[in-house]
């Protein structure tokens, strides 16, 4: 109790709190509620602005453990070349649309950040070394919400399946209408290279 | 000089008979000549019907009838076996591996799919729509049995 009362009084004394506390003496109240909104309007502008270019196949391509790694595999998948030209990018897949799934999401990223200033993937062999481990994280979070991103382009109310393959379309009603499974319990690897997979469900 | 002529006249004749030949045989060498680049042709269309197909012969490796695009199919991961392995074709309804596919070399029985084995590629293919370069002659088994009188 002691502690706080003494912060709270080491709090009130700061000539910075005083200063922040007292009212303006020069600037005018129109200065300050513009310049305010101006600023409000910068800050948020430029935040969100770097949050996009964050949001992008080139940022996430430019570390070179994404670029000659997952995306070199990408390359040669259904997502990147197709008969119609319609692609995913990174983005797309890995970070959700919604604002605030996003924010949690590149909060999480800021390990991935960690990892790179460390160089926990920067050789191949490192790379193949964690794959499992990072793969388990990717099909977790997919799991978790329902395959979201898949389904932000691959809507089960607009899936035809009497144009499917009888196969396909089996499969699909008998585990993907039904709720029984999401996306990712059987499309694992579509985008990149998989890794030993031994003892994961569905697998031999 | 009787013989030289007689020889002269063998060889104009192997000349002229491969000549001939030459126009007869179906030609899979490219263009002529061989160094000028001409465009590749078409991809064929793969037959994804998922309709089995016949055997032209008992041990024939079956054929692929349904898309294998980006399956894996390496040391870390095998998507062929997701369906046809054994403990997964009741979910699936694919066929399974055959018996053949646990035992190694020497006839021995395995517990799991044989390493020699492991490579569905190897001997399953899938198949295209193409038409064939060369005429093919093959006669199923059957049909030539079917020919022999039977019996009495």
């Amino acid at each position: 109790m002691a502690a706080i009362a003494k912060a709270w009084s080491w709090f009130r004394v700061n000539p910075w709190v005083l200063t922040a506390t007292r009212p303006p003496v020069t600037l005018s109240l129109a200065f300050l509620t513009l310049g305010g909104f101006v600023a409000g309007v910068l800050f948020w502008g430029g935040f969100n602005t770097v949050l996009e270019h964050t949001n992008t196949e080139a940022f996430c391509t430019s570390c070179h453990e994404m670029k000659s790694n997952v995306f070199e595999e990408l390359k040669g998948t259904i997502h990147y070349a197709n008969r119609s030209g319609v692609r995913a990018t990174c983005p797309d897949c890995h970070v959700p649309h919604r604002w605030t799934d996003k924010i949690a999401r590149k909060m999480q990223a800021s390990k991935e950040v960690w990892g790179h200033i460390f160089g926990s993937i920067d050789t191949r062999d490192k790379f193949l070394d964690l794959r499992r481990h990072l793969a388990e994280h990717e099909w977790a979070r997919m799991k978790a919400n329902d395959s979201l991103e898949c389904r932000n382009c691959h809507s089960a109310q607009s899936m035809d399946v009497s144009k499917q393959n009888p196969r396909a379309a089996a499969a699909h009603e008998k585990d993907l209408f039904s709720g029984g499974k999401t996306c990712i319990d059987c499309h694992k690897g579509i985008a990149h290279k998989l890794p030993n997979m031994q003892g994961v469900p569905g697998w031999q | 000089m009787r013989r030289l002529v007689l020889s002269a006249w063998a060889g104009a004749a192997c000349l002229v008979a491969g000549a001939l030949l030459a126009q007869e045989a179906p030609r899979l060498t490219g263009p002529e000549p061989f160094t000028k680049e001409t465009p590749a042709p078409p991809m064929q269309r793969q037959v994804t019907d998922d309709v089995r197909r016949k055997r032209n012969y008992p041990d024939q490796p079956p054929l692929i009838p349904h898309a294998i695009e980006g399956y894996a199919l390496d040391l870390n991961a095998n998507k062929c076996l997701a369906c046809h392995a054994r403990k997964f074709t009741e979910q699936s309804q694919a066929p399974m591996i055959s018996v053949t596919h646990y035992q190694d070399r020497e006839g021995n029985t395995l517990g799991g799919v044989s390493p020699r084995r492991y490579s569905c590629l190897a001997c399953h293919v899938p198949q295209t729509g193409a038409k064939p370069l060369v005429p093919n002659t093959f006669v199923d088994m059957d049909a030539l049995v079917e020919r022999e009188p039977r019996g009495r």
